[in-house]
């Protein structure tokens, strides 16, 4: 393992302070900045958890089935059964991940990938959120549900703390964190060269003695635990889960698009997505709401508008920045260095 | 749950066939692009979508029936070769992946756009055609219709594909992207008539579903996954493949729906289409896994 670099500390030292800086600078609207920061963590853990294993070219738009059995599954347990989060977010984490095996079992063994494997774990996230939806009984349907309130809502035993932004920030920061270091083990374990070795090519992975299946089902299973984990998190700080916010295709394509945007091969790319996306969808709305022009030209409608300019956007990352924005940057400061260091050596 | 075998479970099975009309057309579309390119157009319900938005306003505006079906499918054609245009060719040579998501980007684009120009409460033409009664059984006209529109598509597009000279050097293009080139077809010519053919394809299929189903921006998100299930259970590529996946698939969600709720018609075929993708990989019909 490598040390953590100066950089890195200074960093996570802001981080930390950050809510006394945000209380002393931007008072009038603390919680506003705070929620922003916590949706940010949040789903900065869930789309590093994806990235675990779409790096090694397991592009899954399965994870927003992992999401919602998460979130679901800790609040049914929850409200029908009295069962505390503590119990019931592993035991919904281990029924995401029993799912993910099932389904990336077959796959991995009769060598499923690219267009099919894409579009096969599609069908699982729109199985599960069809199942959501069909247990309206239990689940509303897909006008979605609200965990029972606990208390006051500031709650060790129910694991609730929507009310306190504050608490709610260091739980969204040590989730990511705790994201961060899953991807930083995975990325300096043999599994990662034996999977970079599968995704170039899998028959020659498997000719020196890797078993392929077993790999990519190691990563399978994390990236869903993390995925499953992050959407029941999800589900405990909004207070409300429902079909479309945390399970369904809409999720999954929001996964997928963050980290392409943001960078699939670097450890923070999956945050850069992260800030980027809720970032940009947040400014849009705003800028879009006090603009009085365009409320009254297009109504209420005038909301998709960021919808409408994310998706623009993403289609000119993937055309003219497949390695996404953090990836571009390091490339492009990779090569001035390289380059700086060569020229004087050309010179002399 | 009523599921017993009585004239009503034949009422489903018979609509199951009806929907399968729809769903074949549909898919054959999708499967034309993708043997043909090798892409997958992620946003190819969102183009029916937006054929479906241009029928219905041309038909209020005051054109005929006939003549705003025209315009839906001259208008998704149009759709299908600017697509490929500016949004495929960029991307053909990167990793198949990225052309999966460059689609997807599209699928959020025309959903946001029809929000933002067409609002999100439901359109509907206002056409009614009635129902057949048979026995105690109702079939609507407009499901009848759309089957026999759908089949006489698919046996043109069949013509079509084996009989003239342009038809032939599109399914050559399929079986050899390297080789063709070299006896003097030109495939980017290939792909844009392909894609308007796949175009077209769906804005006869927003013609047929104008009259059937509520016009809002979501549509698509309904139909989409559906879509994309068909093709691969009968193989991605294969037309026959996805000719017999449609009809399958239509079974399991006209009688799943009215032995339990609509939602579980679909959660099963779901669950058939991944128990199946087990056991043949490749697709039903597909020849290459």
């Amino acid at each position: 393992m490598r040390r953590p670099s100066k950089s890195a500390l200074a960093g996570l030292a802001v981080l930390i302070a950050l809510p006394f800086i945000i209380r002393f600078s931007l008072g009038g609207s603390e919680r506003y900045y705070l929620h922003l920061l916590i949706q940010i963590f949040i789903w900065a853990f869930i789309y590093t958890g994806w990235s675990i294993m779409g790096r090694f070219g397991l592009t899954s738009f399965g994870h927003g089935a992992f999401t919602g059995i998460g979130a679901y599954g800790c609040v049914l347990l929850w409200n029908y059964l009295g069962l505390t989060p503590w119990v019931g977010i592993p035991l919904s984490v281990v029924v995401a991940v029993v799912v993910a095996l099932l389904v990336g079992y077959p796959c991995f063994h009769l060598r499923i990938t690219g267009h099919y494997f894409a579009l096969l774990t599609l069908a699982l996230t729109e199985f599960v959120r069809l199942c959501i939806v069909g247990l309206r009984d239990y689940t509303g349907g897909s006008l979605g549900t609200q965990p029972r309130r606990y208390g006051d809502g500031l709650s060790i035993y129910a694991i609730q703390f929507e009310t306190d932004r504050v608490v709610s920030f260091y739980i969204a920061l040590a989730l990511w964190l705790t994201g961060l270091a899953i991807w930083i083990w995975v990325d300096s374990s043999m599994d990662r060269y034996a999977l970079e070795a599968a995704s170039q090519d899998e028959e020659a992975a498997a000719s020196v003695g890797i078993d392929v299946t077993r790999e990519k089902l190691k990563v399978t299973a994390i990236s869903a635990a993390m995925c499953a984990f992050g959407g029941a998190i999800y589900g405990q700080y909004q207070m409300y889960i429902g079909p479309d916010t945390i399970a369904g295709l809409s999720v999954s394509l929001n996964i997928v698009f963050a980290v392409i945007a943001g960078g699939l091969w670097v450890m923070l790319g999956p945050t850069v997505g992260a800030v980027f996306t809720q970032v940009l969808s947040e400014a849009l709305r705003v800028t879009i709401q006090s603009t009085a022009g365009l409320q009254s030209a297009f109504g209420s409608s005038v909301l998709a508008l960021d919808t409408l300019i994310y998706g623009l956007l993403l289609v000119l990352f993937i055309i003219y920045m497949p390695k996404g924005i953090l990836g571009t940057l390091l490339e492009r400061r990779q090569k001035k260095s390289v380059s700086s260091r060569i020229a004087p050596v050309s010179a002399a | 749950m009523q599921c017993e075998l009585d004239i009503f479970f034949l009422e489903a099975v018979l609509n199951g066939v009806l929907l399968a009309g729809l769903l074949a057309l549909l898919a054959l579309g999708l499967n034309l692009i993708f043997g043909v390119i090798d892409v997958v157009w992620i946003c190819y319900a969102e183009l029916v979508m937006i054929g479906m938005y241009g029928i219905n306003y041309a038909y209020k505006a005051g054109a005929p029936f006939l003549a705003a079906a025209l315009f839906g499918i001259l208008l998704v054609a149009l759709a299908g070769v600017l697509l490929h245009q500016l949004v495929i060719r960029p991307v053909l040579d990167s990793a198949p992946i990225n052309q999966l998501l460059v689609t997807g980007g599209v699928l959020f684009v025309l959903q946001a756009a029809a929000t933002v120009a067409f609002g999100i409460d439901f359109k509907t033409l206002g056409i009614r055609l009635g129902s057949l009664n048979v026995y105690d059984m109702s079939f609507s006209y407009s499901r009848i219709l759309t089957f026999a529109v759908a089949s006489a598509a698919m046996l043109l597009l069949w013509l079509f594909l084996s009989r003239s000279y342009v038809g032939i050097a599109i399914r050559a293009i399929a079986q050899d992207r390297q080789i063709m080139p070299l006896m003097g077809v030109d495939h980017r010519n290939i792909y844009l008539i392909t894609s308007g053919i796949g175009g077209g394809l769906a804005g006869l299929a927003a013609v047929l579903m104008v009259v059937q189903y509520d016009i809002y921006p979501q549509i698509g998100l309904q139909f989409g996954p559906l879509i994309f299930m068909i093709c691969v259970l009968g193989g991605l590529g294969s037309m026959i493949g996805g000719f017999i996946a449609a009809f399958l698939i239509s079974e399991f969600i006209a009688v799943g729906g009215s032995c339990f709720a609509t939602e579980w018609g679909y959660a099963i075929a779901f669950l058939f289409f991944m128990i199946v993708m087990f056991i043949r990989p490749q697709g039903l019909f597909g020849g290459k896994a």
